[in-house]
């Protein structure tokens, strides 16, 4: 088992900048997700990790050891790719072989069938084994994949987004899975994805990135409620944080330009701009509350709704029990949950709160 | 109204372009189908009535029909039999040279290196020769008093063309230099289609060069190996020009030199037309055994 560590990693590809001044320290055991949009370099981070690619400048450890200089094969790491890669014309069982093989290892034949059977109890396809991998469906690849990873045994698993290529349904049955899987193995694993929801429900420990820098470190529920900017506040959640530019004024924060006023809780900084978050939960919807809008759109999610207000030129996503019966147009009072709100830097996007610590 | 009927009905829509698209697929597919029947399906077919008659071409003479007469000789003569050996041996020797050096060619070219282009450019080039020149020009280097290839090698005045032994191999050879490109280039289409991630799962699984080139590289680019493997048997078997032009040995006697004696300088007409049918009826045979191989290949 590993612990990985990353020190001021950058890497350039000609003039363009992939990955700049990254530091990472990820705990043996841990399920560690990198986070981030399209191009922000949560790939390019895992390749170096892998081997596959060098950095330009940095170095990478694996249990304190410098492997700047060591090829993929010498890491013992598994990586799992979006794309299945399995190898063509072969049965599943010897896919799954096919690492173990390998003249390094030098295991023995009956080594080899005892890991694989493992492996494909672990993941459910011991049915599968001597059928030709073409004829396997998307889900079922990728389990060979993963399968393939699972018996080497290794240090570490690297994974670049393993499930984006499969349907919503079976995503969800693999991610439990994985989890799962992580656990009972008690093996580190660094997982490349562009979905916070896979972040949020599989990671021990989340980085966010951004244009090849990180963002932010830290559990899944402290990047949820303690975002250190506004690109972590909108990336991570669903619905969507709202952010609304205004003022605090006298203990209420005034939202701009002349729209409505709330209240403000203790823990607010002094007066001055502000942009205000407040996840859709947070904002109440309730017939006394202070401020009166139009409910502009409305979505239906099963267990709760989504509904977007209107005020003036403002619009406020609040989540409603879906019990509730609203119309389109209908008149409506909301307030929000004051001790909730975070207060943005308007300049820099950044949390006030982070400021200061 | 008129407007509205016009765009939905595509008859009428098309008849204010000028052209249907009937016509136009009549305008290509016409002129090929009649090129096609009059300069190949009816000699073919003439031919094959020829070869069951004792015509010869420089007389006037009618063709009388003699039945499977022609065949029955043909097959029992020890010298045509000698003629498709030679033919085998030139094809087996020239196909797998232009396999090995096609196929290493593209390994070597399968990766990024300054002008590239160039290279791959300047490889192709044997390929697009004519054969009759490449067959002058190589006998100029074969020479024995002052050709090149034996100044390189250092073999003195070594007879290559005039040697019985060695003649069909160095024409062979010839051969290999001027196609292996086309083999190459094909190679090289099959190795840029291997997706990349496997290449790079392998080198994470530890699998050795050899292990991953056996495993991953050959099976997929099989198939379009064998597509190259078809036609250059196929060009193999019926070769002329080059053995024609470099040399007159017995042992270069390919079955289409014999073929073309018998045709134009013995005036056997109608046995010439039957020995046609036998090699089209091999190269067919051949031809298929690949193709069920190709099947399998791409089933895998």
């Amino acid at each position: 088992m590993a612990r990985i560590r990353l020190e001021n990693i950058s890497k350039n590809f000609g003039p363009h900048t992939a990955v700049e001044d990254l530091d990472l320290d990820i705990a043996d055991g841990e399920f560690f997700v990198l986070l981030g949009p399209t191009g922000a370099g949560k790939t390019t981070t895992l390749r170096m990790i892998a081997g596959l690619d060098k950095p330009t400048v940095g170095r990478i450890f694996i249990n304190e050891a410098n492997v700047n200089d060591w090829g993929p094969a010498e890491r013992d790491v598994a990586l799992v790719l979006q794309q299945y890669s399995l190898y063509p014309r072969l049965t599943v069982r010897d896919n799954l072989a096919f690492p173990l093989r390998s003249r390094v290892r030098n295991l023995a034949p009956a080594e080899i069938d005892q890991r694989i059977d493992y492996a494909a109890r672990t993941l459910r396809i011991t049915h599968l084994l001597d059928r030709k991998t073409d004829r396997l469906s998307g889900g079922e690849m990728q389990r060979v994949s993963i399968g393939r990873a699972i018996v080497r045994e290794p240090q570490v698993f690297l994974m670049d987004e393993p499930l984006s290529a499969l349907d919503a349904k079976l995503r969800e049955a693999l991610r439990t899975e994985l989890k799962d899987l992580q656990r009972r193995l008690g093996a580190t694993f660094i997982f490349v994805t562009h979905d916070q929801v896979e972040a949020m429900t599989m990671g021990d420990r989340i980085a966010i990135l951004n244009r090849g820098q990180i963002v932010q470190v830290g559990a899944p529920q402290d990047v949820y409620s303690n975002p250190r900017d506004t690109f972590v506040a909108s990336f991570v959640g669903a619905p969507a944080i709202n952010l609304l530019k205004g003022e605090v004024q006298g203990g209420r924060a005034v939202v701009t330009p002349k729209s409505f006023e709330l209240p403000v809780a203790g823990q607010a900084p002094g007066a001055g701009s502000y942009i205000f978050g407040i996840r859709p939960e947070d904002v109440r919807v309730e017939s006394g509350a202070p401020v009166e809008g139009r409910v502009h759109d409305i979505e239906n999610h099963g267990i709760e709704k989504i509904i977007t207000v209107r005020v003036n030129e403002h619009f406020v996503r609040a989540s409603i029990p879906a019990r509730v019966d609203v119309a389109l147009e209908e008149v409506i009072r909301f307030g929000w949950n004051a001790e909730k709100l975070i207060y943005f830097d308007p300049r820099t996007g950044i949390n006030t709160r982070h400021q200061i610590a | 109204m008129t407007s509205l009927i016009a765009t939905l009905d595509p008859g009428s829509r098309a008849a204010t372009r000028g052209l249907s698209d009937i016509a136009i697929r009549n305008l290509f597919v016409i002129p090929t189908i009649v090129f096609l029947i009059i300069f190949n399906i009816f000699p073919l077919l003439y031919s094959l009535g020829y070869s069951f008659t004792d015509f010869r071409a420089s007389t006037k003479d009618p063709a009388n029909f003699i039945g499977l007469k022609n065949y029955m000789d043909l097959l029992s003569d020890p010298n045509i039999w000698s003629n498709f050996t030679i033919t085998a041996q030139y094809v087996i020797v020239s196909v797998t040279g232009q396999v090995i050096v096609g196929f290493g060619l593209a390994l070597l070219l399968n990766r990024s290196f300054p002008l590239k282009g160039l290279v791959t450019t300047l490889l192709l080039l044997p390929m697009m020769l004519s054969m009759a020149v490449v067959g002058l020009f190589w006998k100029l280097l074969y020479d024995p008093n002052f050709g090149i290839i034996n100044y390189a090698l250092g073999l003195g005045k070594f007879e290559w063309l005039a040697n019985p032994k060695f003649a069909l191999y160095a024409v062979a050879l010839t051969d290999v230099w001027m196609w292996s490109p086309f083999v190459m280039l094909l190679s090289l289409a099959g190795l840029s289609a291997v997706p990349k991630h496997l290449y790079e799962a392998a080198s994470i699984d530890r699998a050795s060069r050899l292990y991953t080139f056996f495993r991953i590289t050959l099976p997929l680019v099989a198939p379009i190996l064998l597509i190259a493997i078809i036609f250059r048997t196929m060009e193999a078997f019926k070769t002329f020009d080059l053995a024609y032009v470099m040399t007159s040995q017995p042992t270069t006697e390919v079955v289409s030199i014999r073929l073309y004696k018998m045709a134009f300088q013995e005036w056997q007409t109608g046995k010439s037309c039957a020995l046609a049918y036998i090699v089209l009826i091999m190269v067919l045979c051949i031809t298929n055994v690949y193709v069920k191989y190709l099947n399998k290949a791409k089933e895998r």
